[in-house]
């Protein structure tokens, strides 16, 4: 592998492709939104740089949430898949040996929290919690269940569509992101407040995991791949008066 | 033919949900599932400088705790030296300068132990008052909201910090400022976030 340039600050993040801070929709959002406007920074050592992790934090089964917490011989009930992909920067280059953390309900849309009373069963094999090291190709993969749909107190009769909750780092805390992960033909996609706080339908695309053939084990665990994006950095061909690093 | 840039677009946001806990912080879930939760200890044992404690709440728009917010803190050691690759020095071992806490879901309240971090470098060589990063997300919150944390006792350094400056309103700067007191003969920094209306905390586009 090439050495890459000496790069500076991160690209500025396109805001109207996020949701915004305020969405009517999303009821929870109208007295958590920030009214007055962001005061933008230029990038210095404080976010240009981010914690580092290594296979010291975590166990290497830790991506394995159809066995992490399940009982020696036993297996949650659901759907087993594949979840896998790539965590790339917006220059298309892989981002390696970053820190990716999921989280998600069982089969039945039922949370492994103290604060979740859903009538669904929470599965005695399953804890819902997985985390991850990319590879040197930004590559990443879990095995898990997939999450059963579930209702929530928005309007009356909101349903999330099944989806994992999805945590990235990258290398500089500027990049940090949590996102949802959605699956490829679910009709409460379309239906659901919080996915449609995103304004453009071609950003929703990005969160719609595909069903990948090629990648499911026949007879056995079927694969969805779901690739993230996090903000890219310029390359300094000419100064740009970044200092402290 | 019109060429094509060639860029990816930045995977969008969406919230942390009510149930952050489970994948962040499993223990306030209530389970245990990983040998060690990551986060708890920000400076480790070997840390110089001097111990310290940061606490608060954060607020809605309706004056209401904010009781299923996680935050993130990102920080530089006592000399001013971040755990990174990409930043000149080295710090001590153990020293990651990042950690994860959750608020009480009674109270609303959180807090963290580490250690004050010392002045950093910022742009065009001026150098920034001891500060923290930190990065909050919850149910409401679409994309996490980025925040510092400056402290009281750094009056001289915060008039002259360069990001404090940015911001012209200068009555707004001081809801990055933590207030400083002695309790146990301990310094404790407490900076309550308010999300939205009166006295809304300065949040950066960063």
């Amino acid at each position: 592998m090439s050495t890459p340039p000496k790069q500076g600050e991160f690209y500025q993040r396109d805001r109207r492709w996020h949701p915004p801070a305020l969405s009517q929709d999303y009821k929870t959002s109208v007295t958590r939104s920030p009214q007055l406007p962001l005061i933008s920074l230029e990038n210095t050592a404080s976010e240009i740089t981010g914690p580092v992790f290594g296979h010291n934090d975590i166990a290497t089964a830790d991506n394995d949430l159809l066995t992490n917490f399940a009982q020696p011989g036993e297996s949650p009930i659901g759907e087993r898949i594949i979840v896998h992909g790539r965590v790339l920067d917006e220059n298309a280059r892989p981002v390696p040996n970053t820190l990716v953390e999921i989280w998600q309900a069982n089969a039945s849309g039922r949370y492994r929290h103290k604060k979740d009373s859903y009538l669904g069963s929470l599965d005695a094999n399953f804890g819902g919690c997985g985390r991850t090291l990319t590879d040197e190709n930004g590559c990443y993969h879990f095995r898990t269940v997939k999450p059963g749909a579930y209702p929530w107190r928005n309007r009356v009769n909101d349903w999330r569509p099944a989806h994992i909750h999805v945590s990235v780092f990258g290398t500089g805390f500027a990049q940090r992101m949590i996102t949802q992960l959605y699956f490829e033909g679910d009709p409460l996609i379309a239906r659901c407040p919080i996915v449609n706080t995103i304004p453009d339908p071609e950003a929703v695309e990005m969160l719609i995991a595909r069903l990948d053939m090629n990648a499911t084990i026949p007879l056995d665990t079927i694969a969805y791949r779901f690739d993230i994006v996090l903000r890219g950095r310029r390359s300094t061909l000419f100064e740009n008066r970044l200092e402290g690093n | 033919m019109r060429q094509k840039l060639g860029y990816l677009k930045e995977t969008p946001s969406q919230t942390a949900g009510p149930y952050v806990h489970i994948g962040l912080a499993p223990g306030a879930a209530g389970f245990e599932i990983y040998d060690q939760e990551l986060g708890r200890d920000i400076a480790g044992p070997n840390a110089k400088g001097e111990r310290i404690r940061v606490e608060g709440v954060v607020t809605d728009g309706t004056g209401s705790p904010v009781k299923d917010v996680l935050l993130e803190a990102w920080q530089a050691n006592a000399d001013g030296i971040y755990a990174h690759p990409e930043h000149a020095g080295t710090v001590e071992d153990g020293f990651r300068g990042w950690g994860r806490v959750t608020t009480g879901f009674e109270t609303g309240e959180w807090g963290f132990d580490t250690v004050k971090p010392g002045p950093v470098m910022g742009r065009n060589s001026q150098r920034m008052a001891p500060h923290i990063s930190l990065w909050i997300v919850a149910r409401g919150i679409n994309v996490g909201l980025n925040t510092r944390i400056y402290f009281e006792d750094e009056g001289e350094a915060n008039a002259a910090d360069p990001v404090l400056n940015v911001i012209e309103w200068e009555s707004r700067r001081q809801t990055l400022i933590a207030k400083h007191s002695a309790q146990n003969g301990k310094s404790v920094y407490r900076l309550d976030i308010r999300l939205q209306g009166e006295g809304e905390t300065v949040f950066f586009d960063i």
